[in-house]
């Protein structure tokens, strides 16, 4: 045992001062409280050594751990190593070091800069984008050196900007002027608030024209951009709005029955893709989890499929012809529909998280930001309406659906199984219904009350598009959704709401059928 | 004949209108009403609370009752309807003859019984944060004022660890709590210093889902080269898809802090938090302080709920420190007698679940401790900064000139919820 | 969409003396019986009626109030509108605000002249639409005026432009759903989320005294008596048969010569009327009007009480009001958990096994009887 001890001492006395000012300030950040934890990032930063970075990135990320006796150990997926000699170690007892937003800010700050001198270009890049959301002062004097050294030409020009807006504050004119000439092209909304700061206190009146210039400049291109974000928006919004009614589309469009159990149906779909994730969890390697979404689709469908067959057959059959009855039955169904989920899953919110490659966004110009989900959730609800439209218009089922909704009798007498068709038909307004929950559960609540959110809206949708016209649908999803994002930003959330309520009130006194109006005798029934 | 059979069928259809009799109370029990929503768009929070509550009656039954006797929880379903909440309680009073009552959440439910409470002289135990502004002599309320959410929370954010925040959006949901928290955060951020121009305020109705344009115009504000902060206000459902937008459009903690006063762990266990590390909240409990008592009382609600995954928060400790002070007032006045539990209530302690010891005052409000909590990537919330010591709720707030004036304590000589001079003379 | 009136015609013209008979008794237990049982017995004992159940009495006696207005456009004129929660919220509102300026300086803030909730949104005046509430007779009249008026306008370009059936039901939800999300406003000026609550007294009669309760529940009863005798007025007259023309064949009444529009105008408004003025003896019993009153689903379960009670038939919807009020007071409290299967159940077994609702089984019942005799 004391051999061992003179070994290691010994060891350390021949360990070179630095690697001991090293493991110092790792221990350092495991201190009492954050300013000392702050010095100690800033200390590992400026010391240069390779291991630094690893150690500060798993810290930011909340990997870094620090035992009762003092080692400080980084967590991975396979196991624990001692940040300090690399070894494995046993995680038994070690604590996580909290950190919080400053000192994660610092962490930030000081990965990046390390990145700016990394070999991989992408991770000067990621470097040179994270110094140019917070340029400091101090980081000044590198950023110039690795422009100096910098070769790829996206990354000496995120390092140029990053630097102009430093210059901003310098104290030669000359080199303000540079400064704003070159943040001119920009379409930051930070670069455009750092011009207005400094257009606050600057005496020079040609620094000051040119920035005055610069601003408004970027200004007219930040309201363009803001305008390509709202009609986004809009069509977010539009297609959230479509893919929550296109089911009602089916059941009360085309079959008729006002459908109070639609929103229900949303919502065991939602809870469905819920089950789904938690399957994976349990059985599946984590590897796979991105997958469950795909998977829970169809299987959403089926679910519902069958739950809107069994309703069919077992209630909604017996009414047809009374569609207000209808609406009180399947009042009574979504009643029970909530309570039973609530009985089963519980009251409360339950998470169901976007998968990784649903997650974040990518940045365009100007600060706007298209996250994927959204983009994700555009698409499949084109795709959905186009699979279902496909359906109607080119399959024998689709033939017979619609000849049992124009004529009855004379579809029955054709020999078309009407029972089986009905039953079918509602089964796939409902499995329909079933894939938007699983893609809702992507933006919003899965919880019980989770239909009832759009029920209403599903209503106005398919009303004001025209019942039984898909098109309308699509139409009409889409212009209540743009309508209400474009008026959002004047009339604030609440007000453009109603505004939009009004709207189709007011419209539907124009055309009593909607957008897309049936045509012929049936419609006077 | 028809006429006698038909004047018997309205009498009998009349009289069925009476099945409520007034049932006659048990005498070998004591009755606590549970008046949470548990279903209807508030079931979402408030069954976790009647759970609780039902883990608390069956402790102290375990433990040989109250005064001898059993206590018996008589649990209705006011089903987030407000009016119904009204009647419930009427019925909770009147023809259980309950000795106390836990329940309510929203202010509007509280509000709505609130006549019933005082006209009957019952017992309410309110165990939510809300906005103050108020102080009757029927209910006891357990959960934080502005004074220990709101204020505490801000002046982190305005400190050198909070990240010296600048700039403010104020977003909440449009009703009375976050109008009231963003008044007087307001007042107060103008007495710091803080410029009109650097505060936004956003509301946004009940249940809002599509939040693209308000977080892209968060966005845009936190771009005008100061530090800004988010102080969310946002009501239970709104948040899932306010949180997960946040996380996608990128806004990092680190750049724009958002500090919610409404959500919890149990808000929380419904979403994916692994994008959402470091954005606060601001409460008087967090689970994950370690301390005997909050040990004990996770390892409590885990098995009466057998649910080794269940969470516990911040409502459950207002709502378990409401039992506990209730049972103590009880044994202390040796009645369930309402007048003298109320007398028996002044001054009564009971251990915080996280450290120091809550005391109710005599403007039936608590003392507690503030924490402050960043989110981390497992749902929990991380302590970050604590009050040294517990901080007195103030059922008026100082912030806003018409309430400045008034004050609320129900013992001699003051005797009122809301006098600006006390009601007798000493 | 074609219900026979043979039952109505059945209750009302050959049968006229067992209704009235039938209406005296129920009657006499509600004005008289109740009442009585209410003062007169000690507290506790068996036949007594406790305050609370007056309370929960007069409260249905106002839903069935509006059930009646919803039967006589819906059961008679055959228009399901599903806003009519809106009507009685805005009568409601209407009475709410006079109790409110009756508080005066009774608030928290102390203010004479301001509601507490504008004190405390730094309202410096009353705004203009608040003007005259402390008279009770303007407010009264409000309370019929303002669903009358917004009934009138509205229906006024929805019947002129012949929109019917489900586009109706679906536009009269998008209506009081508007004016929820609008009531939801604080800048309103009605109270947003809390809307109007902490009423003291009406006409200097203190609320929380249990004589003002049952005042106000024998008022309500008189109310629903009456509103009982006007609709029965008005569907027995020849405008009543007309309106049952335009339930049965809107097209053929209108070939004929006459007006649908200025029919089914005619019982909107009525309806929305009877509708606000139950609203109006509503709140005062509740002690608190705020918009989830506008909520479409408030609206749908209007529906839902005549078509549980019989359609067509105002004692079904009279019963149906009772019926499923009664069904939810005691479910929520004996089977807090449960009461939502039951209540959808129930909901699911009238379509299916009592098209004309409970009045319809009452029917059924004695058919039977007569064939046996």
């Amino acid at each position: 045992m004391k051999i061992l001890i003179l070994a290691l001492l010994a060891f350390l006395a021949c360990a070179p001062a630095r690697a001991d000012e090293f493991s110092d300030a790792v221990r350092a950040l495991n201190a009492d409280n954050f300013a000392d934890k702050i010095a100690a990032v800033e200390t590992l930063a400026g010391l240069g050594d390779g291991r630094a970075a690893t150690i500060l990135e798993a810290m930011s990320d909340g990997n870094l751990l620090a035992t009762k006796d003092g080692a400080i150990l980084i967590q991975r997926a396979s196991g624990f190593t001692d940040a300090l000699t690399q070894a494995p170690a046993s995680g038994e007892g070690a604590e996580p070091i909290t950190v919080n937003n400053r000192l994660r800010g610092a962490l930030r700050g000081a990965v990046g800069r390390l990145g700016l001198f990394s070999p991989d270009a992408e991770l000067r890049k990621r470097a040179a984008e994270s110094v140019l959301t917070s340029p400091t002062p101090e980081s000044a004097g590198m950023m110039r050196r690795a422009l100096a050294n910098e070769t790829v030409p996206e990354v000496r020009t995120l390092l140029a900007l990053a630097l102009a807006n430093l210059d901003l504050a310098d104290e030669d004119p000359a080199r303000r002027r540079a400064a704003v000439a070159a943040l001119r092209d920009s379409s930051d909304p930070l670069s455009r608030g750092r011009l207005q700061a400094m257009l606050e206190n600057e005496t020079d009146s040609e620094v000051r024209a040119a920035a005055e210039k610069a601003v408004s400049e970027i200004n007219f291109r930040l309201s363009l951009v803001s305008i390509g974000a709202n009609i986004f928006q809009g069509l977010s919004l539009g297609s959230v709005m479509l893919l929550a009614a296109i089911g009602l589309a089916v059941t009360f469009g085309v079959m008729g029955v006002i459908n109070m159990a639609h929103g229900e149906m949303i919502m065991l779909g939602a809870y469905t893709a819920f089950v789904v994730q938690e399957l994976f969890r349990a059985f599946l390697p984590p590897g796979l989890i991105g997958w469950y979404l795909p998977v829970a689709v169809p299987v959403a469908f089926v679910v519902t499929f069958l739950v809107g067959v069994a309703l069919e057959r077992s209630v909604i059959r017996f009414l047809y012809g009374r569609p207000l009855e209808t609406m009180l039955a399947t009042w009574g169904i979504s009643l029970m529909l909530q309570q039973l989920v609530r009985s089963i899953f519980g009251a409360s919110n339950r998470e169901v998280a976007n998968p990784d490659w649903m997650t974040g966004g990518v940045d365009l110009i100007g600060g706007f930001t298209l996250t994927y989900n959204r983009v994700v959730i555009i698409i499949f609800c084109m795709a959905v309406l186009g699979a279902l439209a496909a359906l109607l218009r080119w399959s024998s089922f689709g033939l017979h659906m619609r000849a049992v909704t124009q004529n009855r009798p004379m579809a029955s007498a054709m020999g078309i199984p009407t029972g089986r068709i009905d039953a079918a038909t509602f089964g796939l307004g409902s499995g329909i219904a079933g894939m938007a929950g699983v893609a809702l559960s992507q933006i919003g609540n899965v919880s019980p009350n989770l239909g009832q959110g759009y029920i209403v809206d599903s209503f106005m949708v398919v009303v004001f598009g025209g019942v039984g016209s898909l098109w309308g649908t699509l139409v009409g999803a889409l212009s209540l959704g743009l309508v209400n994002k474009i008026l959002e930003p004047y009339a604030g959330a609440m007000l453009g709401k109603i505004l939009v309520l009004v709207v189709i009130i007011l419209f539907i006194q124009k055309r009593p059928r909607g957008l897309f109006a049936l045509k012929g005798r049936s419609v006077e029934s | 004949m028809k006429f006698v059979r038909a004047f018997g069928a309205g009498l009998l259809a009349a009289a069925s209108l009476l099945p409520f009799s007034s049932a006659q109370a048990a005498e070998d029990t004591i009755k606590v009403g549970v008046l949470h929503s548990l279903s209807g768009t508030m079931a979402i929070s408030e069954t976790t609370l009647k759970d609780t509550v039902l883990m608390m009656v069956d402790d102290i039954n375990k433990k040989g009752g109250l005064l001898g006797k059993k206590v018996e929880a008589v649990v209705v379903d006011p089903a987030s309807n407000w009016p119904l909440f009204a009647e419930k309680a009427r019925e909770l009073l009147e023809k259980e003859k309950v000795a106390a009552v836990f329940g309510c959440w929203t202010s509007v439910s509280r509000k709505s019984v609130l006549p019933v409470f005082e006209q009957l002289n019952g017992m309410l135990f309110y165990p939510v944060q809300y906005e103050g502004e108020e102080s009757s002599r029927n209910v006891f309320y357990t959960g934080a004022a502005p004074n220990q959410q709101a204020i505490p929370a801000v002046d982190y954010l305005m400190s050198k660890d909070g990240g010296e925040v600048k700039r403010w959006v104020l977003a909440g949901t449009d009703y009375v709590y976050p109008r009231t928290t963003n008044k007087i955060l307001e007042a107060y951020l103008k007495s710091k210093g803080v410029k009109a121009e650097d505060i936004m305020i956003n509301y946004t109705p009940f249940g809002h889902n599509d939040w693209q344009t308000i977080v892209a115009d968060i966005k845009k504000f936190g771009a005008a080269g100061k530090k800004t902060a988010v102080v969310s206000t946002i009501n239970g459902d709104a948040n899932v898809p306010f949180y997960k937008e946040l996380a996608n459009q990128g806004i990092k903690a680190d750049q724009i802090p958002v500090v919610a006063f409404s959500v919890g762990e149990e808000e929380l266990a419904g979403i994916d938090t692994k994008n959402l590390v470091g954005h606060l909240a601001a409460w008087n409990y967090f689970m994950s302080v370690k301390a005997p008592e909050n040990d004990a009382f996770i390892a409590q609600w885990k098995g009466f709920i057998k649910n080794p995954k269940r969470v516990t928060n911040d409502p459950m400790e207002a709502t378990y420190i409401g039992f506990k002070m209730w049972t103590q007032a009880v044994q202390q006045a040796g009645t369930t007698n309402v007048d003298a539990v109320r007398q028996a209530m002044y001054g009564q302690k009971v251990k915080n679940l996280t450290g120091g010891t809550a005391v109710m005052n005599t403007n039936h409000h608590l003392s507690k401790p503030v924490l402050i909590g960043e989110i981390q990537a497992n749902g929990q919330l991380q302590t970050v900064w604590k009050t040294k010591d517990v901080i007195k709720a103030d059922a008026w707030s100082p912030y806003i000139p018409e309430s400045a004036k008034l004050k609320a304590d129900w013992t001699f000589p003051w005797v009122c919820g809301n006098c600006a001079e006390p009601k007798f003379k000493m | 969409m074609t219900l026979h009136p043979s039952l109505s015609a059945r209750l009302f013209a050959t049968d006229d003396r067992r209704l009235w008979w039938g209406l005296g008794a129920a009657a006499l237990v509600l004005l008289v019986v109740i009442p009585a049982l209410n003062l007169l017995p000690t507290p506790g004992s068996a036949l007594h009626v406790p305050n609370y159940v007056v309370t929960l009495l007069g409260k249905y006696l106002c839903y069935a109030t509006l059930a009646l207005a919803m039967d006589l456009v819906w059961g008679y004129c055959g228009v399901l509108s599903l806003g009519h929660g809106a009507f009685f919220a805005l009568g409601g509102y209407a009475m709410g605000m006079f109790m409110m300026r009756s508080i005066g300086a009774r608030g928290v803030y102390g203010n004479a002249e301001l509601p507490d909730f504008m004190v405390f949104l730094n309202w410096k005046e009353l705004p203009w639409y608040w003007m005259g509430f402390d008279q009770f007779w303007f407010a009264a009249l409000m309370a019929l005026l303002v669903p009358g008026a917004l009934a009138f306008v509205f229906g006024w370009l929805a019947f002129r432009s012949r929109i019917t059936g489900v586009y109706l039901s679906i536009i009269t939800q998008a209506m009081t759903y508007a004016l929820m999300l609008a009531f939801f406003r604080n800048e309103m000026g009605f109270g947003g989320n809390n809307g109007l609550t902490d009423f003291k007294d009406i006409l200097g009669f203190p609320l929380a005294q249990p004589s003002t309760k049952l005042a106000l529940y024998l008022l309500s009863a008189l109310v629903l008596g009456l509103a009982f005798l006007l609709v029965r007025f008005v569907i027995t007259s020849k405008l009543g048969r007309i309106m049952m023309a335009v339930r049965d064949a809107e097209s053929r009444v209108r070939f004929l010569g006459y007006s649908p529009t200025h029919v089914k105008l005619f019982a909107f408004t009525l309806s929305a009327m009877l509708a606000g003025l139950a609203g109006a003896l509503y709140v005062p019993q509740v002690g608190i009007i705020n918009p989830s009153e506008f909520s479409p689903a408030n609206s749908i379960e209007i529906a839902i009480w005549v078509a549980v009670g019989g359609r067509g038939t105002l004692v079904g919807a009279v019963l149906g009001a009772f019926a499923v009020n009664g069904a939810k007071t005691w479910l929520t409290g004996a089977a807090p958990e449960l009461w939502l299967f039951l209540l959808g159940a129930l909901f699911i077994a009238v379509t299916l096994g009592l098209p004309k609702g409970l009045l319809g089984l009452w029917g059924q019942i004695r058919r039977k009887e007569v064939r046996d005799a």
